[in-house]
C-alpha cells in the first residue's frame, strides 16, 4: 500500500528538528529547550494518528511504504507497523517529550544535548518500523551514538567508563548481527524482511543466524550474564538517558527477538528456547536478589530491569500466544513504570545530589506527593493487580507454564523478591524519622514535575484496568508469528484447557 | 438493583480517591463522615440487593459482567452475587461502617486524618472486589489490593520505624502466600483454559485427577495461610498491631483476615476433590488454633493478646472449612467479626484512656472508671470463651461438633480444638482481670476516663451483635444454613450429630472446659500481686515460641547474606570482572599486536601471501579436492 509516507515523516521529523535545533544561534539559546520539546511532540501526534487509523485484526503490516534504496544489494526503505511494533512506537513517542521536559535543567551544552536526544528518537522510532534488515541495522546503530554521548558527556561521576563499556559491549553484539545480516542477505539476495520470510533456511543456517542476531539482542536486553553494562550505564546516565535506556533501548533487544529470531529462524528458536528460558529465569531471580542489597537507589532500579526483562524473555520463548503477548505488553509496561521510577530518582537527585539510600530516610513527611508517586510506581513495577505490570506478568506466567512449568514456577518467586527490594528501598528512603538535616527542608514535587509524571500515572492505571485495546492489537500479530512457527517446524503450540476428549460435549 | 451492584465497590473507591487527592480541601472534620457515608451506602445498597435471597425470591447467584479485562485469558471484570457473597458483604460493610465511625473519634487530632479514611475506604473496596469476584483473576486483584490496603494501614504512622517495618513485613509475607495462589492460577488455567469459577467448578470433577486437585488446592491454601494468618505465615499479623490502635488492627482481626477462609469456602468445589488437601487444611487450622491460644496466655501487651487470639480463632475457621463445615466457618466469621471487633475497639478505648499505654501490667482496676468499655468487653469475652448463649458459643460449638462427627482422624482435631478452647477461656479471662480488676497499677501521670460517645456507641452496637448473632444459626433453627444453601449446592458438607442429645453432650464438654479455663484464670489473677510470668515456659510463650527470631536467623539474614554475595562477589567480581578482564586482555593483545605494525612492506607481503595460501588451501579442502 503506497500512500502518504506517515511513518517516514514520523521517523524523520526528530532528525529534521535536530537540525533546526542545531541551527539555533548561541544568543538565542533559550529557544533550544522549547523548540526541542515542540519537535518531540510531532512524532507523538503522528503516532496518535497511527493508533487511531490502525485496523485491529488486519493481518500483516500497515502503513507500509517501500522505496528502493540501492538495487544491487536489494536494500530498500521499507517500513510498516503491526500490532507488536505499534505499542512500542507509542511508548517511544510518549517517553521522548517526557524525557525532554525532564531535561530542562541541563546546563552543559544544552543544544548538543537536545540534538542528541532528537537523533536518538529517530533511531528508536526507526528500529520499530524498519522492515528491511539493513535499514533496521542502521537505526539500531544510530541509537548507539547519541546514547553514548548522553552517558559520556551528561552523565555523573563514573560516566566515561560507563559510556565506553556500554558502547563497546553493544557494538560487539552489533558486529555479530551485521555479519548475520550480510550472510542472510547473500543467501536471500535481498534484505527485505517480508521477502526473506519466504526464503527457506536450513536448520544449520538458522542456528548460526539465530546466534548472530541473538547475541546482539541478548546484550541489548540484557540477558544474564551479558547484563553488567546495564547497571553502570543506567546509574551514570543523566535522568533522561536512564529513562530512555530502560524505557526503550532495552526493548530493542526483546523486540528483535520477536521480530527476527522467532519469525525468521523458527526452527532454531524452538531449539534454543529452553536455554533462553533458563537464562531468563536466572536473570529474574539473580537480578532481583542483587537489587535487594544495592546501596544506590538508581542501581537498584537498574538491576530490577534485569529481573523484569527476564520475565519478558521467558514469555517470548514460551512460544505461546499468552506468553508472547504478555512479553510484548510487558515491554510497554516496564517502559512506563521503570521510566517513571528513573524520573522520580532524577527529581530527588536534582535536590540532594546523592543516590545513596543511606543519605535519605523519612522523606514521606516532607515530600508526601513524591513519596506517593514513588510508591505507586513501585507497586506498578512489583506487579500489583489493577496496575499495568500485573497484566504482563500474569500473562507471561500463565503463558509459559504449559511449556516450561518449572521455569514459570521459579519465575513467580521474582514476584516475591520484587516486593522485597522495592518495599525495603521505600522503607529506607521514605519512612522513619528524618535523620539527615539536609532532608528536612526538601521541597515536594512542583506542579511541573507532577505534570511530567501525570501521563505515566494515567497510562499505568489504564493499562492495568482496561488493557483490552492494547491486547487486541498485539494478539493477532503474535498469532501470525506463532502460525509461522507452527507451519515451519514440528513444534506445536501447547493447548490450554480441557482436552476435547475429556470435555466430551459438556455444556 | 443487582445490575448496578458495582456501585458498592465504586462508591468507596471514589471516596478513597477524593480523600487522597483533595484531603486538605475536604478537611479533617468532614473526611470521616464522608468516608463513613460511602460505606453506609455500600451497606444499605448490598443489604437491599440481598433481600431477594432472604425472602427466597431469588435462590441462585447472578454474574454481573462489567467489561472484558484480559481477553486472551478469557478474563472478564465480573462479579458474582450469591448468598455467600451477600453474607460476607454484609459483614465487611457492616462492621466496616462501625470501624469508620469509631475512627472518627479515635483519629481526631492526627495530622493525616483524610489520608487515613482514604485507606479505610480503599480497604472496603478491595475486600469487596475479593468477595464479589466471579473468577480467580478478579479474586486475585482483590486479594492483592487487600494486601496493599493492609500495608498502607499498618505503616500509617510511618515515622515510627517499627510501623514501617511491620507494614513491609505484612506485604512481603502475604506475597509469599500469593506466590502459592499464583501457582494455583497457572495450574488452573493450564488445566481448564479459563479462570471462571462457574466453568472451572463444573468441569473440575471430570478434568482434575486427584493429584492435580491436591496440588491446586494446596497451592491456594498457601495463599490462605498468608492472608488468614495460619501457620507458618501468621507472623505478620502480630506486627500488624503497629497500625493505629485499634482501627486497622481491627481490620486485621474482624474482616480482612477472613479472606483466606472465605476463599476456601468459595472454592469448595475444588477442595472437596482432594481428601489430602482437606486433611491438611483442617490440621493446619487446628494446630494454629492451639499454637496461638497458648502463646496468647503469656502476652502483656493487650493488643498482642488479641492478635494471638485472632490467629487462634482464624485457626478454628480454617479447621471448619477443612472439615467441609463451610457454613460453620462462615458462621464463625460472622460471630467473630462482632466479638473480636468489640474486643479490639474496647482495647482501643482502654489504650486511649491510659494515654497510649498497652502494657496490662500497668492497668488494673479500670472497671469503675470505664463502665461501658468494661461491660461491653465482658460480653465479648464471654462470646469468645464460648459461654452459652453468647454468639461464639454457637459457632465454635458447631465447628467442634463437626470435627467430632466427621471421621476418624478428625476426632484428634476435636481434642486439639477443645484444648485450644480451654486456653482461649483462660487468656481472655486473664486479659479482663489484669485490665479491669484488682488495684490500679497506673503510672502517676495517667488519668483514665471513659471514652466519648462516638467511641462507646459502636461498642454497644457491637456488644448487641456479640451477644445475639449466634441465634442466626441455632442447631434447631439453622437460618444461616438455609440462606447459604445454594452457594454450596452440590458440595458435600460436614454433618452434625444426628441427635440434639449428642449435640448437647458435645456442647456440655466444651462448656465445662471453658468454665475450667475461666476459673483457673480468675484464681490466678484475682489478687493484688500479679504472678511473676517472666521465667521459664512463660518466657517462651511470651516470645511466641521464638518463631520470629527463628525466621530472622534462618531465612532473612542468610537470604540477605546470599544476596550480598551475589551482588558484590559474583556480579561485581565474577561476571563484571570477566567482562572487564576481556577488555583488559584485548588491550594487552592489541599492545602486543602493535609490534606487528613494523612499517616494512616485506613483512606485510609475507603476511598477505601466507593468508592467500591458507585461503586457497581452505577452499580446496572444503571443495573436496583432497
Amino acid at each position: 500500500m503506497e500512500s502518504f509516507p506517515t511513518l517516514a515523516l514520523m521517523t524523520l521529523l526528530p532528525v529534521l528538528g535536530a537540525v533546526v535545533v542545531g541551527l539555533v544561534p548561541k544568543r538565542r539559546s533559550e529557544l533550544v529547550y522549547p523548540l526541542a520539546l515542540v519537535v518531540s511532540f510531532l512524532p507523538l501526534a503522528i503516532v496518535g494518528y497511527v493508533l487511531w487509523e490502525f485496523e485491529v485484526g488486519r493481518p500483516g503490516y500497515q502503513f507500509t511504504q517501500r522505496v528502493l534504496w540501492y538495487e544491487p544489494w536489494g536494500v530498500s526503505w521499507n517500513v510498516g507497523v503491526d500490532g507488536i511494533s505499534l505499542l512500542l512506537l507509542a511508548l517511544t513517542a510518549i517517553l521522548f517529550p517526557i524525557s525532554i521536559a525532564a531535561s530542562r535543567s541541563i546546563q552543559k551544552n544544552q543544544k548538543m544535548y537536545m540534538v542528541a536526544m532528537l537523533l536518538l528518537e529517530t533511531g528508536m522510532l526507526g528500529v520499530f518500523v524498519a522492515l528491511d534488515l539493513l535499514l533496521f541495522f542502521v537505526f539500531f546503530e544510530i541509537t548507539l551514538v547519541p546514547m553514548y554521548l548522553l552517558i559520556g558527556i551528561w552523565g555523573s561521576g563514573n560516566r566515561v567508563y560507563a559510556a565506553v563499556k556500554f558502547f563497546i559491549y553493544t557494538a560487539l553484539g552489533s558486529a555479530l548481527m551485521l555479519t548475520g545480516i550480510i550472510w542472510l542477505g547473500v543467501i536471500s539476495g535481498t534484505f527485505d524482511f517480508t521477502a526473506i520470510l519466504d526464503v527457506p533456511l536450513s536448520s544449520n543456517q538458522q542456528g548460526w543466524l539465530f546466534l548472530a542476531f541473538g547475541v546482539a539482542f541478548a546484550v541489548k536486553v540484557p540477558i544474564f550474564p551479558f547484563h553488567t553494562w546495564l547497571p553502570d550505564a543506567h546509574t551514570e546516565a543523566p535522568t533522561a538517558g536512564s529513562v530512555l535506556l530502560a524505557g526503550v533501548l532495552l526493548k530493542l533487544g526483546t523486540y528483535g527477538f520477536v521480530r527476527f529470531n522467532l519469525t525468521l529462524f523458527p526452527d532454531a528458536a524452538v531449539r534454543f528456547a529452553p536455554w533462553l528460558a533458563a537464562l531468563a529465569v536466572v536473570g529474574i531471580i539473580y537480578g532481583a536478589a542483587v537489587a535487594i542489597v544495592q546501596p544506590d537507589v538508581k542501581r537498584l532500579v537498574a538491576y530490577s530491569s534485569v529481573s523484569h526483562l527476564g520475565f519478558i524473555i521467558l514469555g517470548i520463548f514460551a512460544m505461546t500466544n499468552q506468553g508472547i503477548t504478555g512479553g510484548v505488553i510487558q515491554m510497554v509496561n516496564h517502559g512506563l513504570s521503570t521510566g517513571a521510577l528513573f524520573l522520580l530518582i532524577g527529581m530527588i537527585y536534582e535536590r540532594r545530589h546523592t543516590r545513596e539510600i543511606a543519605d535519605y530516610g523519612g522523606l514521606a513527611k516532607v515530600m508526601p506527593v513524591f513519596a506517593g508517586m514513588f510508591l505507586y510506581m513501585a507497586f506498578a513495577s512489583a506487579g500489583l493487580p489493577g496496575l499495568n505490570g500485573f497484566i504482563g506478568e500474569f500473562k507471561i506466567l500463565l503463558g509459559s507454564y504449559l511449556r516450561f512449568p518449572a521455569a514459570a514456577v521459579l519465575a513467580a518467586t521474582g514476584v516475591i523478591l520484587a516486593a522485597v527490594y522495592l518495599l525495603w528501598a521505600y522503607e529506607r528512603v521514605f519512612t522513619g524519622p528524618i535523620v539527615h538535616k539536609e532532608n528536612e527542608k526538601l521541597l515536594d514535587l512542583s506542579g511541573r514535575e507532577v505534570l511530567i509524571l501525570a501521563p505515566l500515572v494515567v497510562l499505568i492505571l489504564f493499562l492495568g484496568v482496561y488493557p483490552k485495546p492494547a491486547l487486541d492489537r498485539i494478539e493477532p500479530a503474535v498469532a501470525e508469528v506463532l502460525d509461522r512457527i507452527d507451519a515451519a517446524t514440528d513444534y506445536e503450540v501447547p493447548e490450554y484447557g480441557i482436552p476435547e476428549n475429556v470435555a466430551g460435549g459438556d455444556e | 438493583m443487582v445490575d448496578y451492584l458495582w456501585l458498592i465497590v465504586l462508591v468507596p473507591l471514589l471516596s478513597s480517591m477524593l480523600l487522597l487527592f483533595f484531603g486538605k480541601r475536604i478537611g479533617d472534620s468532614r473526611a470521616g463522615p464522608m468516608a463513613s457515608v460511602a460505606v453506609l451506602f455500600s451497606f444499605v445498597y448490598s443489604s437491599l440487593a440481598a433481600i431477594d435471597f432472604i425472602t427466597g425470591a431469588e435462590e441462585h447467584g447472578e454474574v454481573i459482567t462489567l467489561w472484558s479485562w484480559i481477553p486472551g485469558l478469557g478474563l472478564d471484570a465480573a462479579f458474582l452475587w450469591d448468598p455467600l457473597s451477600a453474607l460476607i458483604t454484609a459483614i465487611v460493610t457492616g462492621v466496616g461502617l462501625l470501624i469508620h465511625v469509631f475512627a472518627i473519634g479515635y483519629m481526631k487530632g492526627d495530622p493525616r486524618v483524610p489520608r487515613f479514611f482514604s485507606y479505610l475506604n480503599l480497604f472496603i473496596a478491595s475486600m469487596l472486589i475479593l468477595e464479589l469476584a466471579a473468577n480467580f483473576g478478579v479474586m486475585f486483584v482483590g486479594w492483592e489490593l487487600v494486601g496493599l490496603s493492609s500495608y498502607l494501614l499498618i505503616s500509617f504512622w510511618f515515622e515510627k520505624p517499627s510501623a514501617a517495618a511491620a507494614g513491609k513485613k505484612a506485604f512481603i509475607v502475604n506475597r509469599i502466600g500469593d506466590f502459592g495462589f499464583m501457582i494455583a492460577l497457572m495450574l488452573i488455567f493450564a488445566a481448564f483454559g479459563t479462570l471462571d469459577f462457574e466453568r472451572v467448578f463444573e468441569a473440575a470433577p471430570v478434568v482434575l485427577t486427584a493429584s492435580m486437585a491436591t496440588t491446586i488446592t494446596l497451592m491456594l491454601f498457601v495463599g490462605a495461610t498468608g492472608k488468614s494468618a495460619q501457620l507458618p505465615l501468621y507472623v505478620w499479623l502480630l506486627d500488624a498491631m503497629e497500625g493505629p490502635t485499634p482501627v486497622s488492627a481491627l481490620i486485621h482481626a474482624a474482616t480482612m483476615v477472613t479472606a483466606g477462609v472465605f476463599m476456601i469456602a468459595r472454592v469448595a468445589p475444588l477442595f472437596e476433590l482432594s481428601e489430602v488437601a482437606m486433611v491438611v487444611v483442617a490440621t493446619v487450622g487446628a494446630a494454629t488454633a492451639l499454637f496461638a491460644a497458648t502463646a496468647a496466655i503469656a502476652q502483656r501487651d493487650i493488643k498482642r493478646v488479641l492478635a494471638y487470639s485472632t490467629v487462634s480463632q482464624l485457626g478454628f475457621m480454617v479447621l471448619a472449612v477443612g472439615l467441609g463445615a463451610y457454613v460453620a466457618g462462615m458462621f464463625h466469621i460472622l460471630t467473630h467479626a462482632f466479638f473480636k471487633a468489640l474486643l479490639f475497639l474496647g482495647a482501643g478505648s482502654v489504650i486511649h484512656a491510659m494515654a497510649d499505654e498497652q502494657d496490662m501490667n500497668k492497668m488494673g482496676g479500670l472497671r469503675k472508671v470505664m463502665p461501658v468499655t468494661f461491660w461491653t468487653m465482658t460480653v465479648a469475652s464471654l462470646a469468645l470463651a464460648g459461654i452459652v448463649p453468647f454468639s461464639g458459643f454457637w459457632s465454635k460449638d458447631e465447628i467442634l461438633a463437626a470435627a467430632f462427627v466427621h471421621g476418624d482422624y478428625t476426632v484428634a482435631l476435636w481434642v486439639v480444638g477443645l484444648i485450644a478452647a480451654l486456653f482461649t477461656a483462660f487468656y481472655i479471662t486473664r486479659l479482663m482481670m489484669m485490665t479491669f480488676f484488682g488495684e490500679p497499677r497506673w503510672d502517676e501521670s495517667v488519668h483514665p476516663h471513659e471514652s466519648p460517645r462516638v467511641m462507646t456507641v459502636p461498642l454497644v452496637i457491637l456488644a448487641i451483635g456479640a451477644a445475639f448473632t449466634g441465634f442466626v444459626n441455632l442447631p434447631f433453627s439453622p437460618w444461616l444454613e438455609h440462606f447459604l444453601e445454594t452457594s454450596f449446592e452440590g458440595v458435600e458438607q460436614a454433618a452434625l450429630p444426628a441427635t440434639y442429645l449428642g449435640l448437647a453432650f458435645l456442647a456440655a464438654v466444651a462448656s465445662v472446659l471453658a468454665i475450667i479455663g475461666i476459673f483457673f484464670a480468675y484464681r490466678r489473677y484475682h489478687r493484688d500481686e500479679l504472678p511473676d510470668e517472666s521465667q521459664g515456659v512463660w518466657k517462651t510463650l511470651l516470645n511466641g515460641y521464638y518463631v520470629d527470631d527463628f525466621y530472622g536467623r534462618a531465612i532473612v539474614l542468610p537470604g540477605k547474606a546470599a544476596a550480598e554475595r551475589l551482588a558484590f562477589t559474583a556480579d561485581e567480581g565474577g561476571i563484571d570482572g570477566a567482562v572487564n578482564g576481556v577488555g583488559a586482555l584485548t588491550k594487552r593483545v592489541a599492545d602486543r599486536a602493535k609490534s606487528l605494525q613494523t612499517g616494512l612492506v616485506r613483512n606485510y607481503g609475507l603476511g598477505i601471501l601466507g593468508g592467500a595460501v591458507g585461503l586457497v588451501l581452505f577452499i580446496l579442502v572444503r571443495g573436496g579436492a583432497f
